[in-house]
Order: structure tokens, then C-alpha cells, then sequence
């Protein structure tokens, strides 16, 4: 019976779907937003990436708004995860039973071992690099933090004793919170908006350091991703 | 490359068919994690969705280099509006899915089981 409820509902979203992809016809030309931003945006910004120019300069609040989220689950996984562990730590001291939660982590292979010592400076340069290099082609601070704690991940999987500092992740990325909004406010002040990344001299176009003050922000937001990512990812460890 | 279907309609499919795999897989399995699963396969087609809606017969990525130049940008590139809305999409459907596995955590702590039919407290 619920099966046969499962079908239909499948049915009916195929239905839906196929619908609007049967009425979907493809773009021909931009739409006069897009066309904005991709004639305007290189010209104002600087920055020859115009989806990085739209998402820390056009929609830079949104951004702001989107670190403060994966902020917001950091601390609510910190807070389902951390409560559980201490009901269930004092529950298996009583107990002390030996049931598959409790038998001694499985080492890692040799492979992952090894692998993560050539590996992890090959991906913390590559994440680092597509942070900085986010205005000038495909990357930017959200790519690259996730690289970084990709990184991170296959660190704490080659080696599950060893142990984030957290404490340490936690202040960075605050810091780097306090200063992204504090560059907002100076391009409130000083150009055109909260967030405005044209306070800095635009420079040549296509240049390392150029685009103003979106480097630095992107730089800034590679930063946070990287440590709420690792944070988030050490405590699913736990 | 010379298949009947625009590309756009060809991602199009591929993301919806990826999002009525996740709606099946979520209303037929019974086990949290692969609930689990299946809504990111439904945020995944989603975002092939998003992404495909703009982009723009014969367009290439809107980035301003030796291979497109200024004045050649607005024929030539997709639209970029679709694909940073796909970024924010992302980081929202990874928060969604660590809350997930988190409440997954809690559950299987509370009942020591990962089915939904172990919890029947909320249900009506």
C-alpha cells in the first residue's frame, strides 16, 4: 500500500519535472541582470571573475549572511554532538560494556599513513592557492576552505589520536568574521556600500593584486570556511 | 557533440531524474542515513538544475581572460547570476545535512538503531 503511495508521488513530481523541462527553452542571450554584471562588473570591480565579484561585492551581504549560517551549525553540532557525549561517556563508565562503540579505533593502513604526508601540503597549497586566485579565475574562499578542510579530514583520518585545536580554529575564525564585517564597514565609509571592495586602488586589471578589496575578503572567507569546515568535521570525529 | 537535446535540456534531466532518485530513495528507505542520503541527492540534482538554467547557447565560464575578452563577454558568457546562487545552495544544503547526521547521532544514541520505525513517539 505505501508502495503504491511512493509511486504515485514519484509520478506525480516526474510529472512536474517534465513539465518544466518541457517548457524550458534555452537561454539565447543574457538577462538584462546578467547582462549588467557581466559588462559592468569587470569595469567597476576590477575582478575578471564576475561569479566572485557577485558573490563578495553585488551579494556580498548575502555571503556575510551565509558564513554566519555555517557559523550557526558549527555551534549547533558542537551542541547536539557535545551533551550527547558526555550523557553517553558517564552512561559507559557505568556500564562498561564492551559493545561496537567502545572496541579501540582500527589504525589506519599504511597507505593512508603515508599518502597523508605527501599529500596534505600538496592540498593545503592547492586550497590556499585557489583562495588567493579566487577574483582572477574559477575558485574563491568558499572553494578553497573546503579544500583546506578536506585536508584537514584526511589529516585526522591518517592520524584519529591527534587532536584539532579547536580552541585555537574557533578564535581565527572569529577574528576573521570581525574583520570581514569590519572591512564591510569601510567600504561603507569609504565607497560606495556596506561591503563595497572598491576602497583599495582597482590596480591592473587581471594583476595578482588588483579588484580592490576582494582578495582580502575572499582570503578572509577562505579562512572562516576552513576552520568552521574542520571544526564541524572534528566534531563528527568525537 | 551533436545529440538532438540543447545541453541545458540534457543537465536538466539529469538533475531532476538525480532529484526523483533522492525522493525515492528517502520515502522508501527506512534507515536515518540513507534518508540522509537521499535529500542530498534531491539537493544535489537541484543544484544541476540551478546551474543549467543558466547557462547560454554556446556560452563559456563568465571569466575575463586571454580567452574572452571584454567586449566579447556579454555574447559569449553564461549567466553568472545562477551560478553564485548555486554556491550559497551548497553551503545551505551541507549545514542542513551536518544537522542531519547530527540529530542521526543523537537518535541512534537515544534508541541504539537507525531505523524510523524505532521512532514512533512523533508519530500520528
Amino acid at each position: 500500500m505505501r508502495r503504491v503511495f511512493v509511486i504515485v508521488t514519484v509520478a506525480l513530481f516526474a510529472l512536474v519535472f517534465w513539465r518544466l523541462i518541457d517548457a524550458y527553452s534555452e537561454l539565447q542571450a543574457l538577462r538584462p541582470l546578467a547582462q549588467y554584471y557581466v559588462v559592468q562588473g569587470p569595469i567597476e570591480l576590477g575582478a575578471p571573475n564576475i561569479v566572485t565579484g557577485i558573490l563578495i561585492t553585488y551579494r556580498g551581504f548575502d555571503t556575510l549572511g551565509e558564513v554566519a549560517v555555517l557559523f550557526m551549525v558549527a555551534a549547533s553540532v558542537g551542541l547536539l554532538l557535545k551533551s550527547e557525549s558526555t550523557a553517553t561517556a558517564t552512561e559507559a563508565a557505568t556500564e562498561a560494556e564492551a559493545d561496537d562503540d567502545s572496541v579501540p579505533r582500527r589504525q589506519p593502513g599504511e597507505i593512508v599513513r603515508t599518502g597523508m604526508q605527501v599529500l596534505l601540503p600538496m592540498i593545503l597549497t592547492f586550497g590556499a592557492y585557489v583562495i588567493v586566485n579566487g577574483h582572477l579565475s574559477a575558485g574563491g574562499g568558499f572553494q578553497g576552505g573546503a579544500i583546506v578542510a578536506s585536508g584537514a579530514m584526511l589529516m585526522l583520518l591518517a592520524r584519529p589520536g591527534a587532536a584539532l585545536n579547536v580552541a585555537l580554529l574557533s578564535v581565527v575564525e572569529s577574528f576573521a568574521g570581525v574583520i570581514y564585517v569590519m572591512i564591510g564597514i569601510l567600504g561603507l565609509v569609504l565607497a560606495g556600500g556596506f561591503l563595497d571592495a572598491r576602497f583599495l586602488p582597482r590596480g591592473e586589471f587581471g594583476a595578482f593584486f588588483s579588484a580592490g578589496a576582494i582578495p582580502l575578503i575572499s582570503a578572509l572567507l577562505g579562512v572562516k570556511v576552513g576552520a568552521e569546515l574542520s571544526v564541524i568535521i572534528d566534531r563528527f570525529r568525537s | 557533440m551533436t545529440t538532438g537535446l540543447p545541453v541545458s535540456t540534457i543537465l536538466l534531466i539529469t538533475g531532476f531524474c538525480l532529484a526523483l532518485i533522492g525522493l525515492w530513495g528517502m520515502l522508501t528507505q527506512r534507515n536515518i542515513l540513507r534518508i540522509i542520503i537521499g535529500f542530498a541527492l534531491i539537493d544535489t540534482g537541484l543544484h544541476i538544475v540551478m546551474v543549467a538554467t543558466g547557462y547560454i547557447r554556446g556560452g563559456t565560464a563568465p571569466i575575463i581572460d586571454a580567452a574572452l575578452s571584454k567586449a566579447d563577454a556579454a555574447r559569449r558568457a553564461i549567466d553568472p547570476v545562477p551560478s553564485a546562487l548555486v554556491v550559497t545552495a551548497i553551503v545551505i544544503g551541507l549545514s542542513v545535512t551536518a544537522v542531519m547526521l547530527a540529530f542521526a547521532i543523537r537518535l541512534y544514541a537515544a534508541k541504539k538503531t537507525l531505523s524510523i520505525d524505532a521512532f514512533t513517539e512523533s508519530k500520528w
